[in-house]
């Protein structure tokens, strides 16, 4: 990005946005669709893309446009992107442990690969990102590190959400500790628990200045 | 069980290359089973960067001498870059970072000030 390319992303972050293209990144499995399913669900009563316990699900970035977040007196329309787990390795022998036959997981493994390069190339077009972490892992993950790193460097807006606060073992403290310096909000997605507050972060965080 | 290199890579090496030298050069030594320790670390860009050409490179039709992918660990930049330094896309240098074949290396710990792995000779 150039220089006047820089400064217009640091005006528009103080001017806001009135229509935006928000990214829902993180590691596979940490419930980047379920999210996505509930944002639609909640505002169009229609979902994004299919959920599994097998690890790369999503192997397409899968998008859903003209989604209006309602927030009290505040409102945001959004075009959510559901981007593929970004991993730094991909075995197929992951995927036959969990019942797949080998030509399925080699396939699978195969998309799986050409998912996390498309996930990063969307970086380059999108105006904010919600980063989901699940909180019951470890979120000190070069993964994590490294989409930060980018949204930093380019100056998007981001939102932390640490994911499957209904499981036990769930310690989204650990986020909030390891990523201070950005406004992490506890959720499920999966029950819909504090998701209105994730609402109203994502009015504040990805529309500043955006009034209905 | 074999013996694995790891390779302690000074900043002044990484300095003098480009981008696309640094990967390629990491990608060279990991996919040769060597781990490496960079004392100054890839630029986020060149993270993902790094990962889009580990992606390119796994191997997906389980060859006896498979690439599945790389293990990378690096502490982050302290706080976030500051208004002028977003506007002159001034970009702060990476901090140490350990890379090694994800069928080698393995992260057992890691949090704001310790990186523990442990390296699997086969």
């Amino acid at each position: 990005m150039g220089f006047f390319g820089r400064l217009k992303a640091v005006f528009q972050s103080i001017l806001g946005k009135k229509h935006v293209r928000i990214g829902i990144y993180g590691p596979p499995n940490a419930g980047k669709t379920t999210l996505a399913n509930r944002i639609a669900r909640d505002f169009s009563g229609d979902v994004v893309g299919s959920v599994s316990e097998i690890p790369h699900e999503t192997r397409r970035a899968q998008r859903k446009d003209n989604v209006v977040i309602q927030n009290g007196a505040s409102s945001l329309t959004i075009d959510i992107i559901d981007t593929p787990g970004i991993a730094t390795k991909v075995d197929f022998h992951d995927f036959m442990e969990h019942g797949m036959n080998e030509e399925d997981s080699k396939r699978r493994a195969k998309e799986a690969t050409e998912g996390v390069i498309e996930a990063i190339r969307w970086l380059d077009n999108v105006d904010g990102v919600i980063l989901l972490m699940d909180s019951t892992r470890n979120p000190f993950t070069q993964v994590n590190v490294t989409i930060i790193g980018n949204l930093e460097a380019r100056d998007l807006p981001v939102l932390i959400a640490a994911n499957k606060i209904d499981l036990d073992g769930s310690t989204p403290a650990t986020i909030k500790s390891a990523f201070s310096q950005h406004e992490v909000i506890p959720i499920s997605a999966l029950t819909g628990y504090n998701i209105d507050t994730l609402y109203e972060g994502m009015v504040k965080v990805f529309g500043k200045g955006r009034r209905k | 069980m074999t013996d694995v290199k790891v390779n302690l890579v000074s900043s002044q090496k990484l300095e003098s290359m480009s981008a696309e030298e640094k990967i390629s050069y990491i990608l060279r030594e990991v996919k040769q089973g060597e781990v490496l320790v960079l004392e100054r670390g890839l630029t986020p860009q060149e993270q993902s960067q790094l990962i889009e050409r580990t992606m390119e490179s796994i191997d997906t039709d389980g060859k006896k001498h498979k690439f599945i992918g790389i293990e990378m660990e690096g502490y982050r930049d302290d706080g976030r870059p500051t208004w002028l330094q977003k506007v002159l896309g001034v970009i702060r240098p990476p901090r140490m970072t350990v890379i090694g074949p994800a069928d080698k290396l393995k992260t057992i710990h890691k949090d704001n000030d310790v990186i523990q792995t442990i390296i699997l000779g086969k």
